[in-house]
């Protein structure tokens, strides 16, 4: 399988993915500079975590215009499937790709810590190998992860099954205490917590590679 | 100059910072009267932050080279060979006074200089740590103003190095009342790479281009260089236009943009705009490579109209880099910033000639010698007499109510309580490198290119190198070498970050002389040459110099692996005191984290150090990790082995302790005698072999068990506590302090 990992200026854990793709996971990858529209031969694609354009103005607000971004939608709504970390969940609602919005953390200050993650649903190409329930550790490493929308998209997001991701300890003021979400057609997910660093068995465990492979498993059967 | 009358050029020199006599020096390399714009370049290469002219003659004292020092002092950071064709480079550097005139700022583009001196040299930065030290938060008179300077200081790091990308792995916070008016704000950074990517800042080749690139120049930071060599004063609130503003997004993209441009082959050498920005980086690349530097500043992109030359030679604006490329690859360079949005602009061209020639529009408006500006600053030998010290070296005499009060109180004390609230603000993971992150004994990088780690500790003591710099100093590098034999790494090279008072005062320059000194006997002894680092002087606030404050921070190489960690992991292990329980006696207890904890008091001594028996200590101990014989290893530090112990119960898994001593209490449990690691073992017959083979006493404290940690001496209980409650004690101390 190969996947496209997005640089945009700013992006900093565009190696983190492209090493657990490639290194944990033994698959293909390649960088994608946000300045293309190209994204043919890809298998998924990866918006990493980071600083777009240094966050200016709004985070994700920026990067959503960037050529790659149409790209992005035209290879999401082709049913490609498309995985956004931190900085990437962030682009994506900005893109409207993804609804709601991440705002600035309750306690206003940037949250570096490992958090307990429960499985929401399984029942989506990025969770397909853990089990419902399951909760996983995975860290956080962000200033706004804070999951905001309107009562009514946080209804519909539940009532379709859509919540793929819950903080066990709500660490931002997430509404509903979201940590993740899918898109209707479910092959687009955000989360604000970052799986690839938790990925292999030098990091502080190894929860992150559930995500991955649920993503393998998927494409497999996509393909076959 | 020659229109000047003597008062009016008394008074440019003042404001200048130059002496009469530094001045008479300037007319007599130039053969001339210079101009206002030359005066104002000569004054800041000549500055104490810039030419370490009070410090240089004794920093020659300090060992530099060992096999594996690929790159000495005097270029933007040392660099050392790590094996299989890497090598990493590294440094610290201070920003202690911008960071008491605007906290955020200050801090943040300290992180920003010290990243920049690392990819300067071709290195990607990986990872960054950070010794802070500030006034009490709960002083009465300036405890608001310390929590102000507190936070900003940790947001402007947290805001710089999380959005740059590197993770900040750990360092030290210290609270004493001697920084109150002047915190101090040390930045390590180091960064990896191949042998064959190392970059110097150097301007060679005749006829190359000159090229300007990052960010444009603006009116901020003239003088940084001069305000860093000088004491505070009421008037020092007036200064703030002299601390710059950081950019970490532009930051970043200069980062990919210049490892891009070195993989073009077309870059001769490059150096980063620090401090005196443009006058500092034309003039130090054409010394070291003795050649000249001819440019126009009509070319230099700027941030406002109307700038003059002496603003633009001496603006410190942030992020921007000089380069020197092959003649007429330019262009390639030049695609590369492009691609990453960021300006560049040739500027000018080497010369043969050693001169620094700045024009303006064509009409030259500076022209002085390189090496003039970069090596001919004056160099003094100060006058030293005996280090200053203001404490008896008697102590008095105190009897404590209860050890397990005191211990308790330590735990929760601003020095040695959790730095959570802190490093939780910082991406300490980002890279997926950080194997060992903040809050240990050593942080823990992985090279992931190589099977080998880099851990690296940061260590300074103010109280004991006021006691005695010499001793003072040879403890910090015995620790921090402690620090990373226990996490089983082999201390190979050192950076050191000098804070200190004012060196024209000469019972200060006797302290900084004796740390010096000091610094260099053990770094020697440790076999860990210092490669580079920073004098910050003039630490002073309305006369009241800060405690003399070196800070080094000491890289080790271990094989990539799983760490071992600092907290008991199960019940039922051997707990082992390796260099044994050690001696202490009143004098040496004066400067300990229990005299100022709970006794509110410094007298005396540092504790003795023995640094034959230390290594032996640090070989031991690292064979002992390495062979996989400890399942736990902390090494004894500030408070002594109870607050050792109670760490070690941080995990959840207590201990019975039971301690036979001729010592006193409080000196059993509290004193810092150095050369002591805990370990915590299954295989306790195998670990006490081991010491003997070192020569090194082990001492059998006692198993992990329970949830309590309990400590008998000589029969008696002295401490039963649950291990959730000293947890909780030390993990909510700092937050409660800061009323967040």
């Amino acid at each position: 399988m190969k996947f496209g990992v997005v640089v945009f200026p700013g992006s900093n854990c565009d190696h983190d993915a492209y090493y657990a793709v490639t290194r944990n996971i033994g698959q293909q990858a390649d960088f994608v500079w946000h300045d293309s529209e190209n994204l043919n031969g890809f298998d998924a694609v990866i918006l990493p975590g980071g600083f777009s354009y240094g966050d200016h103005l709004r985070c994700g607000a920026i990067a959503r215009f960037s050529p790659v971004m149409r790209a992005v939608k035209k290879f999401a709504e082709a049913g490609g499937l498309v995985a956004g970390f931190c900085n990437g969940f962030q682009i994506l609602t900005e893109a409207h790709i993804l609804p709601g919005a991440l705002i600035r953390n309750s306690g206003l200050r940037y949250i570096c810590k490992t958090v307990g993650l429960e499985t929401v649903t399984t029942n989506s190409p990025f969770t397909n190998a853990l089990n419902k329930g399951q909760v996983l550790r995975v860290p956080i490493a962000h200033g706004e992860g804070c999951y905001t929308a309107d009562q009514a998209t946080l209804d519909e997001l539940e009532a379709e099954d859509r919540v793929v991701f819950r903080y066990a300890e709500n660490p931002n003021g997430s509404m509903r205490d979201i940590a993740g979400i899918l898109s209707a057609g479910r092959n687009v997910m955000g989360m604000m917590p970052h799986p690839e660093r938790v990925s292999d068995h030098l990091m502080p465990g190894t929860d992150g590679l559930g995500v991955f492979e649920s993503m393998l498993t998927a494409l497999a059967e996509t393909t076959r | 100059m020659s229109e000047q009358n003597p008062n009016e050029l008394e008074a440019l020199l003042k404001t200048h910072k130059l002496t009469r006599g530094e001045y008479e020096k300037i007319l007599q390399l130039l053969g001339r009267e210079p101009n206002l714009t030359e005066l104002g370049i000569f004054s800041v290469m000549w500055s104490e932050h810039c030419s370490y002219k009070s410090s240089k003659v004794h920093l020659k004292k300090l060992p530099t080279h060992s096999e594996r020092v690929l790159q000495g002092p005097g270029e933007n950071a040392g660099i050392i060979d790590i094996g299989d064709g890497y090598a990493i480079a590294f440094k610290i550097e201070s920003h202690n006074h911008p960071s008491f005139i605007e906290p955020f700022q200050g801090a943040a583009t300290g992180v920003g200089g010290i990243l920049r001196d690392i990819f300067t040299m071709g290195a990607r930065p990986i990872a960054v740590m950070d010794a802070i030290r500030f006034g009490p938060l709960d002083s009465k008179e300036n405890g608001a103003r310390n929590r102000r300077i507190l936070d900003g200081v940790v947001q402007g790091i947290s805001h710089y190095g999380n959005c740059f990308g590197v993770p900040t792995v750990g360092g030290e916070t210290v609270f004493e009342s001697c920084y109150d008016g002047n915190p101090l704000v040390n930045v390590f950074a180091m960064g990896v790479f191949k042998h064959d990517e190392i970059f110097y800042g150097q301007a060679t080749g005749v006829g190359n281009p000159v090229i300007y690139v990052g960010a444009r120049t603006g009116r901020d930071g003239i003088h940084g260089a001069s305000m860093a060599s000088d004491v505070f004063t009421e008037a020092s609130k007036q200064q703030r236009p002299t601390v710059q503003v950081g950019d970490p997004f532009m930051e970043k993209l200069l980062l990919e943009a210049c490892l891009e441009a070195m993989k073009t082959g077309a870059i001769v050498g490059i150096q980063d705009m620090g401090a005196a920005g443009l006058t500092c980086s034309t003039s130090e690349m054409g010394s070291r490579a003795g050649t000249g530097i001819d440019f126009d500043l009509k070319h230099v992109p700027q941030r406002e109209t109307g700038m003059t030359p002496y603003e633009i030679m001496l603006s410190e604006s942030q992020e921007r880099m000089l380069l020197v490329a092959e003649k007429g690859r330019e262009q390639e360079i030049i695609d590369v910033f492009n691609k990453w949005g960021l300006e560049s602009a040739v500027i000018g061209i080497v010369t043969d000639d050693g001169m620094l020639r700045v024009r303006e529009n064509g009409k030259v408006v500076a022209e002085i010698k390189n090496r003039d500006l970069a090596d001919e600053a004056p160099l003094y030998h100060r006058p030293w007499t005996t280090p200053y010290r203001n404490v008896p070296l008697e102590g008095p005499d105190f009897t404590s109510v209860s050890v397990q009060a005191d211990l308790l109180e330590m735990l929760a004390s601003n020095d040695l309580c959790s730095k959570k609230w802190i490093w939780e603000q910082y991406d300490y993971m980002v890279r997926t490198n950080t194997l060992a992150g903040p809050g240990g004994d050593a942080a823990i990088v992985r090279i992931k290119e190589t099977g080998t780690s880099v851990a690296m500790s940061l260590d300074g003591n103010g109280r004991y190198c006021y006691l005695d710099p010499r001793e003072g100093a040879k403890l910090i590098v015995a620790e921090c070498c402690r620090n990373l034999s226990t996490v089983g790494a082999l201390p190979v090279s050192a950076t050191n970050n000098l804070n200190f008072g004012n060196p024209e005062r000469p019972e200060i320059m006797a302290q900084l002389v004796e740390g010096i000194e000091g610094l260099a006997e053990a770094c020697r002894f440790f076999e860990t040459p210092i490669t580079g680092g920073n004098v910050s002087l003039y630490n002073e606030t309305l006369g009241e110099s800060i405690f003399p404050t070196p800070v080094v921070g000491i890289v080790g190489l271990l094989p990539t692996a799983p760490p071992v960690p600092m907290a008991f992991p199960r019940e039922g292990l051997d707990l082992v005191l390796l260099g044994g329980l050690g001696d202490c006696d009143l004098t040496h207890f004066g400067g300990t984290q229990y005299t100022k904890q709970v006794l509110k008091d410094l007298w005396g001594l540092p504790p003795a150090l023995d640094m034959a028996f230390e290594k032996r200590v640090h070989e031991a101990i690292r064979e002992l990790v390495l062979g996989g014989l400890a399942e736990a290893a902390h090494d004894l530090g500030d408070g002594g082995l109870a607050v050792a112990l109670a760490e070690g119960t941080f995990a959840g898994v207590g201990a019975d302790v039971d301690l036979r001593s001729e010592l006193r209490p409080e000196f059993a449990l509290f004193h810092e005698g150095a050369s002591r690691v805990m370990v915590a073992t299954s295989k306790v017959e195998e670990v006490l072999a081991l010491a003997e083979r070192h020569r090194v006493p082990a001492l059998i404290l006692g198993k992990t068990a329970g949830n309590v940690l309990k400590i008998s001496l000589n029969g008696t209980q002295v401490v039963d506590v649950a291990a959730d409650k000293l947890y909780q004690t030390w993990d909510q101390a700092l937050e409660e302090a800061l009323h967040v």
